[in-house]
Parts: C-alpha cells; sequence; structure tokens
C-alpha cells in the first residue's frame, strides 16, 4: 500500500486509469438508462415508480460505500500518514454526500406514490439523514482551521467515529419496525429480484462506482496541486521574510 | 396515445419519475463540472508558479 502513497506515482497511475473510468461510465451509464426507462417491465406492484429504484438503490449504495472509503482514507491518514490519504479522503466526502442527497430525494419522490407521504422519520430514513450530516459536517470541519493539518485530522476523527452509522444503516431494516423494505439484492439465498430489473440495478451501481473513480481522481489532481501551490507560497512568504531582516 | 406520449406519462408517475432522473444527472454533472475546473484551475496556478520561480532562478544563478 505504502507504494501508492506517492503523490507523483497517484498521479501516473491516474493518467493511465482516468480514461478507462470515463469510458465505462459514459457506456454503463447509457445502457443503464436504456434499460432503466425503456428496455424493463413495470413492477406488478409498484408499476412504473420500480424506475425511481434504479437510481435510489445505487445511489445509496454508493453512500455507504463512499463513507467507508472515507473512513478507512482517514484511518490510514491517522495511523500511517499517508501523504495521499488525507487528500482522498477530503476527495470522497463530496461524492458520497452527493449519493446520499441523491438517495433522500429520490426516495421521497418513490415514497410519495407508493406510501402516500414523502418522509417518515424512520430508523432507515433517519440514519440515512445522519450519514448526509456526517458528510456536510467532515467537509465543514476539513476546512475549518488556517492549518489543514489540524482540520484534516479532526476531521478524519470524525468520519472514525460516523463509520458507526454504516452497519446501523445497513440493518436497520432488520433491527426495528420499519416502512422501508428490508434488502432485496445481497440477501441469504440470492437476490429476491428478477434479472429484468437486475440488469438496470447492476449497469446503475456500475456507472455510478466508475463516475466516483472519475471524480475522485479530478478532485485529488486538484488537492495536490493545491498543496504544492501551498508549499510553495509559503516558502516565498519566509523567503521575502528573510530577505526583509537582511535589507 | 402515441408511443412517446405514452412512455412519458410513465403510467401516471410522470410527476415522479422525470424528477428522480433530472435531478439525479443536475447533481452528478454539476459535482463533475465543479471538480474538473478546481483541477484545471489549480494546476494552471501551479504551472504558472513554477514558470515564474525557473524564470527567476535562470536570472540569477548564484543566489
Amino acid at each position: 500500500m505504502h507504494r501508492f502513497a506517492n503523490p507523483a506515482r497517484f498521479m501516473r497511475i491516474a493518467t493511465l486509469i482516468q480514461p478507462w473510468a470515463v469510458g465505462v461510465t459514459i457506456l454503463t451509464t447509457a445502457a443503464g438508462l436504456w434499460f432503466s426507462l425503456i428496455a424493463s417491465p413495470a413492477d406488478y406492484q409498484q408499476g412504473e415508480t420500480v424506475r425511481i429504484m434504479y437510481i435510489h438503490v445505487p445511489a445509496a449504495w454508493m453512500g455507504l460505500f463512499c463513507y467507508t472509503a472515507m473512513a478507512v482514507f482517514s484511518a490510514m491518514a491517522l495511523v500511517w500518514k499517508h501523504p495521499l490519504a488525507d487528500l482522498l479522503a477530503r476527495a470522497t466526502a463530496p461524492v458520497g454526500a452527493a449519493f446520499t442527497f441523491v438517495c433522500l430525494v429520490t426516495g421521497a419522490l418513490w415514497g410519495k406514490p407508493m406510501w402516500g407521504t414523502w418522509w417518515v422519520w424512520d430508523a432507515r430514513l433517519t440514519s440515512m439523514l445522519i450519514l448526509l450530516f456526517l458528510y456536510l459536517g467532515y467537509m465543514a470541519l476539513v476546512n475549518a482551521f488556517d492549518d489543514p493539518e489540524r482540520g484534516q485530522k479532526a476531521a478524519a476523527v470524525l468520519a472514525l467515529v460516523g463509520v458507526v452509522n454504516v452497519p446501523i444503516i445497513k440493518f436497520s431494516v432488520d433491527w426495528w419496525n420499519t416502512l422501508h423494505q428490508p434488502a432485496s439484492v445481497v440477501k441469504m439465498g440470492g437476490p429476491a429480484i428478477d434479472s429484468t430489473m437486475m440488469v438496470p440495478l447492476i449497469l446503475m451501481a456500475v456507472a455510478f462506482k466508475a463516475y466516483y473513480v472519475v471524480v475522485l481522481i479530478l478532485r485529488t489532481r486538484a488537492e495536490i496541486a493545491g498543496q504544492k501551490l501551498r508549499v510553495i507560497r509559503m516558502a516565498q512568504v519566509h523567503a521575502a521574510g528573510r530577505a526583509e531582516i537582511q535589507a | 396515445m402515441s408511443m412517446l406520449e405514452s412512455f412519458l406519462a410513465m403510467g401516471g408517475y410522470a410527476g415522479f419519475i422525470w424528477p428522480t432522473y433530472i435531478l439525479t444527472a443536475v447533481v452528478l454533472v454539476a459535482l463533475l463540472v465543479a471538480s474538473l475546473k478546481a483541477a484545471r484551475g489549480a494546476e494552471k496556478d501551479l504551472d504558472a508558479i513554477q514558470q515564474t520561480r525557473r524564470a527567476r532562478r535562470r536570472n540569477q544563478p548564484e543566489s
């Protein structure tokens, strides 16, 4: 793992991966939209609203996946002081927040016609809302200090403490009575949905993952360049200070 | 009803299904564009500052 902690090596690998990630994103998004909107049947209970699920469910998976990734990067940053881990965690946060937001809004758009309500304060929905607040708290904290290193450390601790929410979200539908239906894809005995609905779901999930890779690389590049800029400017300020003392 | 009309009507749920897809597209594209701009902006600034530093070093070889 330590071999990948070098920013220069990251840039080389990123340049190799980026075009592939862009290609996979475009292809799976196109195929996913085709299958989720046109080439899949309406559900016998949900009718056409099942098409909202092809966005809602993969977005929820991404919300959890990005948070877990952020917590792992944060742990690596705290324990081994990887120069890249902090940057990767920072770059992941807005992507996870975006997907969690999409998951909550699309859930409401599905809940209104199917449950008769936009929102209920039950375990699954509330824990997902807390996930969004954890993302927002992380992003606020990471930029809240004049010294970026202190902000990163505080935000990394928040990310690690908040990771307890991830299994709570996953198992909330089993632990508490909730309006939200239990898992139907990742469960014992295989998925409980038909392959005609599995195809758009998986395609969208892959599209969102590839999109995450694309944005992660872009944001990490911005972070690396930003860090170098800070170092150079700091050195310039110090040099100017020394010149003034000598003069 | 034509094929296109019935497709757009989404079995009466058009008001819930289309906002789902449009909102998702808007959020994801906005984040992508912002990230692209951040990467290009930061790398351009870095290039500029490194070039002026290189130029300054060439002008005064002993420091």
